[in-house]
């Protein structure tokens, strides 16, 4: 056995130091998917017996309005959410200096992104409350009358994103502020040489430097708009009549809320979920396995 | 530098930057200034309709409130029983599994890898009916342990990613010299590698604690009653009964969000380094 061990070691050590790491997230990640996806085929309440409904579960889905509105809200995220690239770009141009203490003010800024999206709901819920709300009290002083913008169907999408969007753009911000501290000085001083400045400098200049960055930046920001569950459960519960919700809070109510235990139907909604999201999943893989394989 | 350093700018605009910079972080962190101060405003307060004026007195009241009439301190308390653990697991794993996929070189290294990668961008609808039908299964729903379990799983992803690309980038040389030296690929790992790895450690460690500490979506899945439930769970049924009470919705807000901002502050360093992992090359 050790003299096996001894003259193998190279060549077992790493399956050794992987296993533990593997078994886990083969258990709880990539199985779970399979078994998602297989159960969207069958008819289930999380008790009884399962049974095989073939795909009357995806072709109840077409005739789901929920469903769809969940799915329209789902890209209005993905392309509001999609702003905290820009804004988290200017905001670390703006604060990219070095007065005093303005490594107070950038941990500051950063500040949204460390609380829990929880509390971040209820203060935005906080701010845009009827009759008291600042919101409210500003929509009433500016037109005469209040919005309340949680309860209204029109307004309610854009008030819960825009409660995403302020951790989100810290996030970005931060990247961005690394980025912007690894741009190469000397490629920024010959362009000023030769009359390169604002707008045209950032274009031609930074940017291209910042792509790592930018990189990350649209790859979280994809992700964490199409994962976005928290704020509306919190803040809403998919209302008001269902006008908030997204394909991820759909799923969860359809599968394990009061509305009933559709574990079959709910996996349904999770597959095409899934489905969206490994769209861009292998986008990102794909450019990642490029540079990786270049270098 | 881009910009252009402020103190290369004309006097003017010096000045002009420096006053707008605490009124931008003002308007930046409103809602969490209002937010803080409800939380020290009296209920006669609210109820008289003082929302935004001067508290009448500082109510310190509110927090002894939610403290003594609700179940704040047990969910506290459960989300540290959560979190520590956590941590400690997600970091011996990831140690692992990143030194595994960053020195050694063998078929299906770069598969492994990726699905790493990939499997930590997936949405979490895709594994709730099937993870909480095991854990059913397991006996271990409503408990810390079935819940703690999933999160190690799922950062595991996450980590190895952050943690095969550190030890990628240090000195390979040291390996091999040890190896000519006879030393075996346990020790290798144990008295070179984790040593040198303490910064990454760190860094994970405080990051994983604010993720788990800020996870919401899973404790409502998989616990259920207030002596299991971590805080954002707890928080949100607080909500629910609290309807209204701003003022003691806004202290229990200030208490839940307090252990991630006291560690983002105290490991500043440490947090913005794990985060901003690949942002420059």
């Amino acid at each position: 056995m050790s003299t096996y061990w001894k003259s193998n070691q190279r060549r077992l050590a790493p399956w050794l130091f992987l296993a533990p790491g593997m078994v886990m997230f083969m258990i709880y990640v990539i199985i779970p998917i399979f078994q998602s996806m297989w159960l969207s085929f069958y008819d289930w309440d999380g008790l009884g017996a399962k049974t095989w409904i073939g795909t009357a579960n995806y072709v109840e889905l077409f005739d789901d309005d929920a469903f769809f509105t969940s799915l329209k809200n789902n890209v209005i995220w993905l392309v509001l959410f999609m702003l905290a690239v820009p804004i988290g770009l200017m905001m670390a141009i703006f604060l990219n200096q070095t007065v005093r203490g303005i490594r107070i003010y950038k941990s500051l800024f950063f500040f949204p992104f460390v609380i829990s999206q929880v509390v971040v709901g209820l203060m935005f819920a906080w701010f845009y409350a009827p009759n008291f709300g600042l919101l409210y009290l500003l929509t009433e002083f500016l037109t005469g009358s209040g919005i309340a913008l949680l309860a209204d169907e029109d307004y309610v999408n854009y008030g819960i994103i825009a409660a995403g969007l302020w951790p989100q753009v810290a996030y970005v911000m931060i990247l961005y502020l690394t980025g912007l501290n690894n741009v190469a000085p000397d490629q920024v001083e010959a362009a000023r040489l030769d009359g390169a400045k604002g707008w045209k400098m950032l274009w031609y200049v930074i940017i291209p430097q910042l792509r790592p960055a930018t990189f990350i930046a649209i790859v979280v920001t994809v992700i964490g708009a199409l994962r976005s569950f928290d704020l509306v459960s919190i803040m809403t519960s998919g209302g008001p009549y269902g006008s908030s919700r997204v394909l991820s809070y759909y799923m969860y109510e359809q599968a394990l809320s009061e509305y009933g235990y559709r574990m079959g139907y709910g996996a349904a909604i999770a597959v095409v979920l899934f489905g969206i999201m490994m769209i861009f999943i292998s986008g990102f893989i794909w450019k990642m396995w490029r540079d990786e394989t270049e270098r | 530098m881009f910009p252009r350093p402020i103190e290369q700018t004309s006097r003017s605009t010096q000045i002009m930057y420096k006053v707008a910079l605490p009124i931008a972080l003002f308007i930046w962190l409103f809602p969490m200034l209002g937010v803080a101060l409800t939380s020290l405003r009296p209920a006669s307060d609210l109820a008289q309709g003082n929302y935004f004026g001067m508290p009448s007195y500082i109510a310190f009241e509110n927090y002894a409130d939610v403290f003594r009439n609700s179940a704040i301190g047990q969910y506290i308390l459960n989300s540290f029983k959560l979190t520590i653990p956590v941590v400690i697991g997600v970091v011996a794993l990831s140690t692992m599994t990143g030194f595994a996929l960053g020195i050694y070189k063998f078929r299906f290294n770069m598969l492994i890898f990726f699905i790493f990668v990939a499997g930590n961008f997936v949405p979490f609808q895709i594994l709730m009916v099937p993870v909480r039908d095991m854990t059913v299964n397991l006996g271990l729903i409503n408990t810390t342990t079935g819940l703690g379990l999933f999160h190690i799983a799922f950062q595991t992803g996450f980590c190895t990613l952050f943690m095969r690309n550190f030890i990628k980038a240090m000195p390979f040389e040291l390996i091999e010299a040890a190896r000519v030296e006879g030393i075996s690929e346990i020790q290798i790992f144990w008295h070179i590698v984790v040593p040198l790895m303490r910064p990454a450690i760190a860094a994970l460690s405080v990051l994983v604690f604010t993720f788990i500490w800020n996870e919401y979506f899973w404790a409502t899945v998989l616990t259920t009653s207030a002596s299991i439930q971590p805080v954002t769970a707890g928080l949100n049924s607080l909500n629910g009964q609290w309807i209204a009470a701003w003022h003691l919705v806004s202290a229990g807000s200030i208490i839940a969000a307090l252990p991630p901002v006291l560690m983002f502050f105290l490991m500043q360093k440490h947090f913005i380094a794990g985060l901003t992992l690949g942002a420059v090359k």
